[in-house]
């Protein structure tokens, strides 16, 4: 999608409003809803509006436009912060957002490619996301398109075994229209990643897996669009990104909070919520 | 009658006639292709076969991902490893998304062989039957197996096709159709009804010939579609002779023998005897040993037959 400015200050400073707006929605949504996965989605909401609203080559009123860039998220418990994003980019209305998880609603708890709109296939059981973004790259690399193919991991879901399979096999194959985004805010439900089954160090564990790999301030808009630019020209490998992240970003109470995980904030939470996020600067 | 071929040896040549037909149709496989006879799709098409390696789980979830971009994508690896290890990935992401993935691997049952109990599985069936909308076919001969593996190219979504590796008596030739869904009455008859699947035809028509030396009037009826089932091919089998027996190279619970009772139960209560594997796992042995081991030969569906007239 086009940027509406060529300065780069301009564009960040646009992307953060859209992060603030998609934050914005990611509590509502899981407010209005009950219940949902908030932590996870506000760590990813700078890359994925990022990827929204500059990197992906994409037309929301034609979703299966057979040259789009895909965006899969693996990591599909954040389904929350790919609806806002895809809300907010034009696919469905954007009042669809406050029926999350409701019988009668096209946006279900995990993302489901056969009832909403720029879902790109149905992720939730972890992992397998990115091995089918894998098969993604694979078909459009035969079909000689320059579509590129992100996808948006968590570093609990790198404990998955299917993370490594795909990862070697993406290597052996030299698949370069492949950019993985590891959503590191070390924290799954059971507490830290780290004291769990650690992932690090993340960057030298890829690297070995024949990755080229670009570690980043995953909140720092300028640096997750240095590194998509990067990963443009890396030719013959795919391309990981680390992105350093916090559970919970720019929610005081939720940041580094293992229970939002999975937990809804309470009516009285999400009003506090909305107001720090809007504290934050103007919404997108 | 007297000669023999594997239904493994039909997903290779199958492969090659669809290769060619359909430029979209992409073959993964996961470090088997000379024993699932993947290999020669790879020798005709290099760049539309790709080897996984010994990582089924991905093979299946990378095929979803294929699928997307609007490939036909068939998949190889055993029966054990494909459906079982990689259960998980037909259910969640090429089955619930209702992708288009054909899911054809081999060496299942007990017919593995010497390879033993870690090789042999007999609840395949039983685990691609519970997945909603997930269609599974148990061919009994190499040309059914070669026109099922060619027909379901045909069809847009998930599809489970379960080969052996076991030399198997050929009871069809070229000119075989192969219809989705349609249970084939191979043999009439009024006393009992045999519904077979798989290698257990042939022992059944066996069967049926020795029983009809005793006065025993037997009808066999290929069920090699197990779903969606023909309903009233059972049914009105049923309805005439009154007793049904249902043989299968797969444990009895789960597969076509619990489809079969759990569809006469509710619309046409008969008594069903099943053959299979009786909640067992398997072990090492020649094919034709273990199919007497575990009671698999059409002597046992004979006296199966006999016991159940007695009734």
């Amino acid at each position: 999608m086009a940027t509406p400015t060529v300065d780069k200050q301009a564009t960040i400073a646009y992307l953060e409003a859209k992060a603030r707006s998609i934050r914005w929605d990611v509590i509502k949504m899981i407010g209005t809803a009950g219940s949902g996965h908030p932590g996870g989605s506000l760590s990813a909401a700078d890359i994925v509006a990022t990827l929204y609203f500059h990197e992906l080559d994409h037309r929301p009123d034609d979703p299966g436009w057979p040259d789009r860039d895909r965006f899969v998220l693996s990591k599909g418990h954040a389904a929350p912060v790919l609806y806002a994003a895809l809300a907010e980019s034009g696919y469905f209305p954007r009042e669809d957002l406050w029926t999350l998880r409701k019988i009668d609603s096209h946006l279900q708890g995990h993302p489901d490619m056969r009832k909403t709109p720029g879902v790109e296939i149905s992720t939730g059981s972890l992992g397998m996301g990115f091995s089918a973004a894998v098969g993604m790259a694979l078909g459009l690399r035969i079909d000689k398109r320059q579509s590129r193919v992100y996808t948006l991991i968590g570093d609990g879901e790198s404990q998955e075994g299917i993370i490594w399979e795909a990862s070697m096999f993406a290597a052996q194959q030299k698949l370069d229209n492949i950019v993985g985004v590891l959503d590191y805010n070390n924290m799954q439900i059971d507490g830290l990643v780290s004291e769990i089954v650690d992932i690090y160090p993340a960057t030298s564990k890829w690297s070995a897996f024949g990755w080229h790999v670009i570690e980043i301030d995953g909140h720092k808009i300028g640096e997750i669009l240095d590194a998509f630019r990067a990963a443009r020209v890396v030719k013959g490998r795919p391309t990981m990104i680390i992105a350093n992240t916090i559970k919970g970003k720019c929610v005081s109470f939720m940041e580094k909070a293992v229970d939002f995980h999975g937990k809804a904030p309470t009516s009285e939470e999400v009003d506090r919520a909305l107001v720090e996020i809007e504290a934050l600067g103007p919404l997108g | 009658m007297a000669y023999k071929r594997a239904t493994r040896e039909a997903y290779g040549d199958a492969l090659l006639e669809l290769g060619r037909e359909y430029p979209d149709l992409v073959v993964l496989e996961a470090d088997l292709a000379k024993s699932t006879t993947t290999i020669k799709f790879k020798e005709e098409f290099p760049d539309r076969f790709f080897d996984c390696g010994v990582a089924e789980q991905n093979m299946m979830a990378m095929a979803a991902g294929l699928a997307t971009t609007g490939k036909v994508c068939y998949t190889g690896s055993f029966a054990m490893f494909a459906t079982g290890r990689a259960f998980e990935q037909i259910r969640n992401i090429v089955s619930y998304p209702r992708l288009n993935v054909k899911i054809c691997p081999t060496h299942a049952g007990i017919t593995v062989g010497a390879d033993g109990a870690s090789h042999q599985t007999l609840e395949d069936i039983a685990l691609m039957r519970v997945i909603p909308g997930m269609m599974v076919i148990v061919p009994a001969d190499y040309y059914e197996a070669k026109k099922a593996i060619k027909k379901v190219a045909e069809i847009e979504g998930p599809v489970f096709i379960r080969l052996g590796k076991a030399p198997v008596p050929v009871l069809f030739d070229d000119t075989y159709e192969f219809v989705p869904g349609r249970a084939v009455n191979l043999r009439e008859g009024s006393n009992v009804t045999i519904c077979a699947t798989g290698i257990m035809v042939d022992s059944s028509l066996k069967a049926a010939d020795n029983l009809a030396q005793q006065g025993i009037s037997v009808e066999v009826i290929n069920i090699s579609t197990i779903k969606p089932l023909d309903e009233g091919a059972i049914i009105g089998s049923a309805s005439k002779t009154g007793r049904v027996i249902v043989a299968e190279e797969h444990s009895i619970i789960g597969g076509l023998g619990s489809a079969v009772a759990e569809l006469l139960s509710d619309k046409y209560p008969v008594p069903v005897t099943r053959i299979g594997i009786n909640d067992l796992f398997g072990r090492s042995g020649g094919p034709a040993e273990l199919l007497e081991y575990y009671g698999l030969t059409d002597e046992d569906i004979s006296q199966a037959a006999k016991s159940l007239l007695d009734k």
